[in-house]
């Protein structure tokens, strides 16, 4: 049987969404069977792959990085998946959208917080004026909510779309926060 | 009193003149959900979120009174989508922060964002930059979840007397005031009751010290509070 190829993205976020994916006990295990990791913060591969059959992707889109990126994964992912707040509503990223950017820089690296001052211009991306979650720069088909989503929803939307059905999602499993 | 005849949701019913639909509909045992509406408190249709269709047309059934013959539809496709665009508008105007709110697990526009199935918001977020005040001794109001609902308002003005919430500015500029917009801490109307704090649907007007999710209120005590009044 061929395994159905996985890719989970971490952008504008904590890491928590993945500890709850992580925090799905022996169930991870049955997913091992049927499932392929083909890019993950957690495996080592450099280039997001073709051929993704479902994306799950944490966090909020705060970078330029972020945007090509997300445009890429789209265009190469059957499904894409928001999970957690972030992804799903901005969040806490989004907390400073309204602050100038060079505001928040000059707040977090200039000289009243590190020795230097120096703010960082090169190798890393540029941030973008507003963190807005994923759907407002592609289409996403399935929103996990929550900060993070409980493992017991990840491990439900997953087995549901391994069974190539949708994900059924209701009352408290839609709970933000 | 008069009766009057009404169909609700294909149900004949009738009632005494004066009743809004949303009473109708709540002894019915038909569910209509609100968010400004408190029992006890008066009705204003402030939050939009209790519509109904009579006759085609979209009202508020918490302020619309009940007419001979009425045909009110409670539920309906359209009716669900309106009132699922309506949340998603009151999402997007503030920072809804559940993860970070003292109210979170214990909030009623959470609940009715869970009630309705919200996906996500499909509207632009707002991210309006807003204050918060924290002059008052004991309490906090957090302008950005606040959603307007007026329901701190009522309760001071129509429970505890003291008329010092207001509304001021319009549209997407409209916040709440204590007294003619000065701080709380220094409005000299406020008795300290902190009803308002009870009545506040979401994490806007919150107790001091309260850490992420440890809010609990008790509108449900104004609503007992009024009851035991008006049979005295």
């Amino acid at each position: 049987m061929t395994k159905v190829r996985v890719a989970t993205v971490w952008f504008s976020g904590c890491a928590g969404c993945h500890m709850s994916f992580l925090d799905l006990d022996e169930l991870i295990i049955d997913l091992a069977e049927r499932i392929e990791i083909v890019k993950s913060p957690i495996v080592d591969t450099k280039e997001f792959p073709e051929n993704v059959d479902v994306t799950l992707i944490e966090g909020a889109v705060g970078n330029e990085e972020h945007i090509e990126l997300l445009r890429k994964i789209r265009k190469r992912s059957k499904i894409v998946i928001a999970l957690g707040d972030c992804a799903v509503t901005g969040n806490v990223p989004a907390m400073r959208n309204g602050i100038p950017v060079n505001e928040i820089l000059e707040g977090v690296y200039g000289k009243e917080r590190t020795t230097t001052g120096t703010i960082p211009s090169e190798v890393v991306p540029h941030l973008e004026d507003r963190v807005r979650p994923l759907h407002e720069v592609v289409p996403v088909d399935y929103f996990l909510h929550g900060c993070p989503p409980p493992a017991a929803v990840i491990g439900k939307a997953l087995l549901a779309l391994l069974d190539g059905k949708t994900p059924e999602l209701t009352g408290r499993e839609l709970k933000f926060g | 009193m008069k009766e009057i005849l009404i169909r609700i949701d294909g149900k004949e019913v009738t009632a005494p003149a004066g009743s809004t639909i949303l009473e109708i509909a709540k002894q019915q045992g038909i569910s209509i959900p609100t968010l400004c509406h408190l029992d006890g408190l008066s009705d204003v249709g402030a939050c939009r979120m209790c519509i109904v269709d009579v006759g085609g047309k979209i009202v508020t059934s918490c302020t619309t009174k009940i007419t001979e013959g009425m045909e009110v539809i409670t539920n309906s496709d359209r009716l669900a989508e309106l009132r699922r665009l309506n949340l998603e508008l009151i999402f997007a105007e503030r920072n809804h922060v559940c993860s970070m709110c003292v109210s979170n697990n214990h909030c009623e526009l959470q609940d009715l964002a869970c009630d309705l199935g919200m996906q996500n918001v499909e509207v632009p977020y707002a991210y309006p930059r807003l204050s918060l005040d924290a002059t008052h001794p004991r309490f906090i109001v957090d302008h950005n979840r606040c959603i307007l609902c007026g329901r701190c308002v009522r309760v001071c003005a129509e429970v505890e007397g003291a008329h010092v919430w207001g509304i001021a500015g319009r549209g997407s500029e409209a916040r709440v005031i204590t007294e003619l917009s000065v701080d709380w801490g220094d409005a000299q109307m406020c008795t300290d009751c902190g009803k308002c704090v009870e009545v506040c649907p979401t994490g806007a007007i919150v107790e001091k010290g309260k850490a992420t999710a440890e809010m609990v209120k008790h509108p449900e005590l104004v609503t007992t509070l009024k009851e035991r009044r008006e049979n005295d």
